[in-house]
Parts: C-alpha cells; structure tokens; sequence
C-alpha cells in the first residue's frame, strides 16, 4: 500500500515538471530570441530592403523578406484554401462514407501531412524544371500550398465531421439541394475554417526547405510573381551564415519580427477557437 | 382518396431486413400516431416518406410509397418537390446557423418563392401558425441558437411550414422538451390538423392518447394494427398490441 502512494506521488511530480518543462522552453526560446534579436531590432529592419547584399551588408533591413513571406503565405493559403473546401465537402457531403474514394482521399490527407517540406521543396523543383519556371514568388506560392494544403484539409475536415446528421437532415427536408446543404455547413463551420486558415497561415510563413529552391532569395522588393521573392525564414539562415557579426545579429532580429508574427497567430487562433465555442448551435 | 398511402413497401440496410410488407393508408387532415418499442423501425418508416433515408448508406427498397398518388420511390421522381411536400420535425430541433427571421425565410428563399416586404409577412404568418411570434416578435434577427429548446422546435415547425407543404413529418418531437413546451407543441398540432395531415411518431403512450386520431402500431418492422385511436389504443385486436398498450412491452 505504502509503496503504490510513493509510487503515485513520484509520477504526480514528474508529470508536473513535464509540464513545466514545456512552458520553461517556451518562454526560454522567446527570451533568447528578444535577448539576441532586440539589440539589432530598428525601425529600419522593418521599413527597408538590405543594403549591401544580404550576407555582408549591415545596413537597411528584411521588409523584402517580410512582405515576401506575407505575400507567399497568403498566396500559398488562399490557393490551398480554394481547393480544400471542396475536397472536404465532397467526402463529408457527396461521396458515401464507406467508399473507395472517401478512404483514399483521407489517407493521403493524412500522409501528405507528415511529408518532411523539403520533400515538397524538391517535388515544386523538379515541376518547375519541367514547366519551364525559374525560382520565383509564384513558384514558392505554389510549393507551399501543397505544403499546407494536407493541414488546411485536416483542420477543415474536422469541423465538418462534427456538423450533426441533422443539418444536412433540416435542410434536405425544406426541398434543398446539396449544394445548399454545403452552403449552409459552410456557415456553420465559419469559424473552424477561420482557424484553419490561420494555422496554415503559421505553417506556410515559418517553412524555410520549400522555398529554398522554388522561391530563391534576392534583396529586391517582391514586386512580381514572377521574380525571386525574400522570406523571413530564409533571411534568417543566409544572414546567421554570414562572418560579419552585425549580419549575424540581424538573424537574431529578423527571428523575433518571425517569432512575433507566428505568436500573434497562435493567440488570434486561440481567440477565434473560444468565439467558436460560443457561437457553435448545438 | 388519402394522399399518403403505402404499398407492399419493404426497406434494407444492406443485409438486414428492416420494413416488412408495410401497407397502411394515412388518413387526410388527422394526427397519425405511429407507436411500438424501440427499434421497431418507427424512424425509419417516417424518413422513407420524405426519402431523407437516402441519406443513409446502403439503403434499398421495393414496394411503393404514393404521396398524391405519386411514387416517392419511383426511379423519375423529383426529391425536391417531394420534400417540400413534407414538413420534418426531428427528435431533437436544429435551428439552422442563422437568425430566427431567416431560419423561416430560409425555405422560400431557396424556392425562390417570395422577396422582400412580403417575406416579413410570410414570416410572421408561420411563426404566428407555430404559436412562436409573440416570444419572438421583438428579436427576430438574433441568432437562433439562443432560443430555449422548446423554442427552437417551435421555430423549426414554422421553418417547415414556409415551404408550404400538405404533411407534417414529426419523429418523437417532443422527447427533448420539458412538460410545458410538450404542451404548446400538442396544442398547436391540434390546431394545425385542420389545414396539414400530421404524422408523428411517439414513445409516450399518453401522447397518443392526447393527440392521435388514428394509430400505427409496429412491431419488429412490421405495421401489426392500425386504425382509429380509440379502437387500436382502447380495444386492441391483436395480442402483442395489447400487451403494448398495457405496458407489458415496451
Ligand atoms: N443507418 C442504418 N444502418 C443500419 N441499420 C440501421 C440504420 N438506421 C437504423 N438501423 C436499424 O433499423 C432498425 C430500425 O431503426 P429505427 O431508428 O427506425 O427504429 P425506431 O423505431 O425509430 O427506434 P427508436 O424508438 O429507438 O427511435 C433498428 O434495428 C436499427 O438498428
Ligand atoms: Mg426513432
């Protein structure tokens, strides 16, 4: 008896530590990033292009790389958003649940998930030597929305599980067509879809292998699909490269201005996860 | 001549036979009450009218179900128009992700009925004809999530009715509310048998005594009795049927 309590106790502690071990990495890797980044943050790292080259220049700043990685992001999420919808709604809505298809759809989506991004970043190459298309915004856009499109597929796909039978049930039964029972779960799970695009929006700004080689690097502003375009990600690792240590620096600050980035995302999902709770009809 | 009326109708789900050799005619402008144990297939008989079954996989069916001496199962029929003939109340009542105006308004707008100064009357007269519109009068474009759940059936049966059908679908409606909503919605089917034929399925015996004009009584799939309430429920010609109205089975 008295063993099984020293047991108990024993496995209450170490559960606890884990658990702060985990929120204690997370505000040490904050921490270390604001303590390294903050010192060579000014208000010209978000206000101009580098000056000098990437990798030796100490001046200007990454807002090619910001609004590079914002542009390819956004353009990576709405493409994956545009092709996720209804890949979800054709397994939740029109394919029977027990089918070939419906099976094989939600298998790749789950494999697809755990594919490393460089594989991805290899895969948009190779596509884009056979289509003729040099590194470029585009290309990025394109390489990192297969990225996220498994994990838009996901996270929309699990909302729309949980629409109850009787949604589709109500509005068949007024006379409606599938296509407005997809319209209606779609406002139902308005919230759901908000949130999954905010994770993939994390997901696609953060991913340095799959634009390494599809969207290339360059100082110049992203000014058209078709030209190499910056990234957050990317800047980091050229600049942590360089041997100049002010360069070195500057890796630290455009990590946090990331870090910044990916961490109000996190807490806008977990505001929109709370309003969802709120809003969802049981 | 009763525009519900079912024929030699048999339903499987894949392997199991679950309706046998139902033949049953509806009588026009009444409450039909379908009652029997659980299982027995009281749900499943009640969504093969409006073919809402087809939702379910693996279903096949041969005999016929004539709405309007139409065969809702016939290979050309237009599901669309078929359900519109039917209002549906389920178990548990599902206001549509939107607010109480467009929930009622949700119907003839995707019929393409009416637009807008006279959708506000078409609203108040259904929500007035599911005794709702006097507690809703004044927010009828809040969210109707928010409506208590006796409410919320309410609104669904005036979301049924704006699609102007001639039957009343309505699976044990009444199992989720308390007392009090029970009793505004057998009031207000009363009032409706005038102008819909009802057909509600129940567990409570009570219920049909309140409310039933004529009784289907089911038993492992099939329709053991039916006819007139006072008969099927007071004076039973079977045994099983007896034996369920005393309580003996349930
Ligand atoms: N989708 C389905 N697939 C296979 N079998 C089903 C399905 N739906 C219902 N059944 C079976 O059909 C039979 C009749 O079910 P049904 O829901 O119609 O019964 P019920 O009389 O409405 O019961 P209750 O009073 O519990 O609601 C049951 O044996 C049930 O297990
Ligand atoms: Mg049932």
């Amino acid at each position: 008896m008295k063993g099984r309590i020293i047991e108990e106790k024993i496995f209450t502690l170490l559960m606890a530590f884990s658990s702060l071990a985990i929120f204690a990495s997370l505000i040490l890797l904050i921490g270390s990033v604001i303590f390294k980044g903050a010192p060579a943050l000014d208000l010209a790292m978000v206000t101009e292009a580098p000056s000098g080259g990437f990798y030796l220049g100490k001046k200007g700043g990454v807002l090619n790389a910001i609004l590079g990685s914002f542009f390819l992001a956004g353009g990576a999420v709405f493409i994956s958003l545009v092709l996720s919808i209804p890949i979800v709604m054709y397994i939740n809505h029109y394919s029977s649940k027990g089918s070939l298809l419906n099976t094989a759809t939600r298998f790749s989506i789950d494999v697809l998930s755990g594919v490393p991004s460089i594989i991805f970043g290899v895969f948009g190459f190779s596509i884009m030597i056979i289509l003729g298309i040099k590194a470029s915004l585009l290309g990025g856009m394109i390489t990192v929305a297969m990225l996220v499109l498994p994990v838009m597929c996901r996270a929309v796909d699990e909302v729309a599980r949980l629409v109850p039978e009787e949604l589709p049930e109500s509005v068949h039964a007024l006379g409606a067509t599938r296509y407005d029972v997809i319209k209606v779960s779609l406002r139902q799970i308005l919230p759901g879809i908000l949130t999954a695009i905010m994770i993939s929006f994390g997901r696609a700004i953060g991913d340095a292998a799959s634009v390494l080689f599809t969207a290339g690097f360059t100082d110049e502003m992203p000014l058209s699909l078709l030209q190499p375009a910056a990234t957050l990600p990317l800047s980091i690792f050229f600049q942590i490269n360089s041997p100049v240590a002010e360069v070195q620096n500057r890796a630290y600050a455009s990590a946090l201005i990331l870090t910044a980035v990916i961490l109000s995302i996190s807490l806008s999902v977990r505001i929109i996860a709370s309003k969802m709770k709120k809003k969802v009809v049981k | 001549m009763p525009h519900v009326k079912v024929n030699k109708f048999n339903l499987y789900f894949g392997n199991d036979h679950i309706l046998k050799d139902i033949d049953v005619s509806i009588p026009d402008k009444q409450i039909t009450v379908i009652i029997g144990p659980s299982g027995c297939g009281k749900t499943t008989l009640l969504k093969s009218f409006n073919r809402l079954i087809d939702l379910q996989d693996n279903v096949k069916t041969d005999g016929r179900i004539l709405i309007d001496g139409e065969d809702v199962f016939s290979r050309n029929a237009d599901l669309c128009s078929i359900r519109k003939k039917m209002g549906l109340l389920l178990q548990k009542p599902y206001p549509l992700p939107m607010s109480i105006y467009d929930n009622v308004a949700y119907g003839p707008r995707i019929h393409g009925l009416k637009k807008g100064g006279d959708l506000d009357g078409l609203v108040e007269h259904y929500l007035k004809e599911a005794s709702l519109w006097d507690e809703v009068k004044g927010r009828l474009h809040a969210p109707a999530g928010n409506l208590s759940l006796g409410q919320q059936q309410r609104l669904c049966l005036a979301r049924g009715l704006a699609v102007e059908p001639e039957i009343i679908l309505a699976d044990e409606p009444t199992s989720a509310l308390d007392p009090l909503s029970t009793a505004r919605i057998e009031k207000t089917f009363i009032k409706l048998k005038k102008s819909y034929t009802i057909i509600a399925v129940t567990h409570i015996l009570r219920q049909a005594k309140r409310i039933a004009d004529y009784v289907i009584f089911m038993y492992y799939g099939r329709v053991i009795e039916h006819g007139p309430a006072s008969k099927v429920l007071e004076n039973p010609e079977k045994d099983v049927t007896k034996e369920y109205v005393n309580g003996v089975i349930s």
